[in-house]
């Protein structure tokens, strides 16, 4: 499984898909995730930490203006937005590899700031079919996103049939 | 007591001379948004950079400024969080070796513990009172008993009101950062009868969300057959304004009024904003409450500003070490002093 796609009808069906990849997320983990200004980024990464287990009281607020922001939950969580950066290099600065490589799920929104390298990992990118529908795309990269990939469109599939009955 | 004061959070580098946590002798931030006007934001590694630079002249010139001499200061407050780390930790480190050199104490004091009691060093505010921190990375509202005894009584749940400024703007095609800009418009332009959300205002919450209004005025842009034109930009700014000012201040008004304060106290960058000053005072003025603003200079990021928790502390023996470190995330109910 490379690849999948899926639409979404709103607000609250993207937050329940981040949570089912939250829920499947049982090792480290680097999650990419692409969209413009208001595809429902910080959505589904709120669903993501969920169902990771960040407590529902924590709200997961932007990382716009603090670059990461870090949840303590079954895996911890590191929660970048990269939307301020202006050269690769400002990464180590901020100490972007040892989260992204390290033992917790790390998340990162704006990684085409990341530039030529294209990380092994889950790569989500949204986009705005109208007010309310997105369509999202999940691509894996190495052989870990994969596997997680193929749990989660089974899982997808799953809920879609139950769905429908 | 007699401190220099250090603030290198974000985009600022600050430095300021103050007496007693109360008299300002100097106040010196070296601004940095023409650098990252560029940019369209804040850019980190270039705010680090430019703090170290900058750092070293501009707390002579503080000093100078002052007309104080280092063997005269007694003591040294900095900003330890939050923040980001690369930036704090130009300021933490000037501040620690600085004191190490002069063999005074030292104190890391909160950011936004300094934004709320800024005020203090225009005008006393007796506590209890409320304060709102409104700024680019916070919206918060606080219970505040007294120095270092602070109770959150609301955020918000996705972007902070400053956030939203510079995201929209930038939807707008107008400069960074935000705040200034669309206030500007709005001051000179009407809504035309553009609606935009108020999100959370009708539940009973003291939080925030202001992701959707970014959310709705993106819409509303999509629906336009047109690029807007210079007019519609201003009503767009103007409406967007108007409903996130409504939100403010119907929500610290709620809080005021839940937690029985008369004092309500507005800090932080967003409180420089005209529409937010004069709506609030309006809803404020013949009733029992009174909200305070501190001036320009005092609700941006500055030095001074941190003085006055750092007088407090240091003068009742409170000091940090000399292995203080910066932290990023750090909430204000977390600091355990008074």
């Amino acid at each position: 499984m490379n690849s999948y796609i899926t639409l979404s009808e709103d607000e609250e069906e993207t937050e329940n898909i981040g949570v089912e990849l939250g829920r499947l997320l049982k090792q480290p983990a680097l999650i990419l995730l692409q969209g413009n200004l208001g595809a429902g980024k910080t959505v589904l990464a709120r669903g993501i930490a969920r169902g990771l287990g960040v407590d529902e009281r924590v709200p997961i607020t932007s990382p716009t203006f603090t670059l990461m922001n870090h949840y303590s939950a079954r895996l911890d969580l590191y929660h970048f937005d990269l939307y301020r950066l202006s050269d690769p290099d400002e990464l180590l600065e901020i100490g972007f590899d040892d989260y992204a490589y390290g033992q917790g799920v790390a998340l990162v929104e704006w990684p085409e700031k990341l530039e030529s390298q294209q990380p092994d990992g889950l790569w989500i990118s949204l986009r705005r079919i109208s007010e309310q529908r997105r369509e999202i795309e999940f691509r894996a990269r190495g052989l870990d996103s994969q596997t997680l990939l193929s749990c989660l469109s089974e899982r997808m599939a799953w809920s879609e049939s139950e769905k429908s009955r | 007591m007699l401190l220099l004061a250090l603030e290198s959070s974000c985009d600022e580098t600050a430095a300021a001379v103050v007496k007693d946590g109360r008299q300002i002798r100097s106040n010196l931030i070296a601004s940095q948004v023409e650098l990252h006007a560029v940019y369209g934001g804040v850019v980190p590694e270039l705010a680090s950079r430019r703090h170290l630079e900058v750092i070293n002249p501009l707390v002579e010139e503080a000093l100078s400024k002052a007309s104080v001499n280092k063997a005269e200061l007694e003591g040294i407050v900095v900003t330890r969080g939050p923040g980001l780390v690369g930036a704090l930790l130009v300021g933490v480190s000037f501040a620690k070796a600085f004191a190490y050199a002069l063999g005074i104490p030292l104190i890391g004091v909160h950011h936004i513990e300094g934004h709320i009691l800024a005020i203090q060093l225009e005008q006393q505010v007796d506590f209890p009172f409320l304060a709102a921190a409104v700024s680019g990375g916070h919206t918060h509202l606080y219970r505040v008993e007294g120095i270092g005894r602070y109770r959150l009584l609301g955020r918000t749940v996705d972007d902070a009101a400053g956030e939203a400024f510079d995201k929209v703007a930038k939807m707008l095609g107008l400069g960074y950062p935000g705040g200034p800009i669309i206030d500007k418009l709005a001051a000179t332009h009407d809504d035309g009868g553009i609606v935009f959300p108020r999100p959370l205002l009708k539940k009973n919450t003291l939080d925030f969300s202001f992701s959707g209004v970014k959310t709705a005025v993106l819409n509303y842009l999509h629906r336009l057959e047109n690029p807007p034109g210079e007019e519609l930009i201003g009503r767009i700014a103007c409406a967007f304004q108007t409903a996130v000012v409504d939100v403010l201040t119907q929500k610290i008004l709620r809080a005021a009024e839940a937690e029985n304060l008369e004092r309500i106290v507005v800090a932080g960058g967003v409180a420089c904003n005209s529409g937010l000053r004069q709506h609030l005072s309006r809803l404020t003025e013949g009733s029992e409450r009174t909200v305070y603003f501190p001036s320009p200079v005092l609700c941006a990021d500055n030095a001074a500003m941190l003085a006055v928790a750092g007088d407090y502390y240091l003068s009742r023996g409170a000091s940090s070490g000399f292995d203080l470190n910066a932290v990023s995330s750090w909430p204000l109910e977390q600091v355990v002093w008074g």
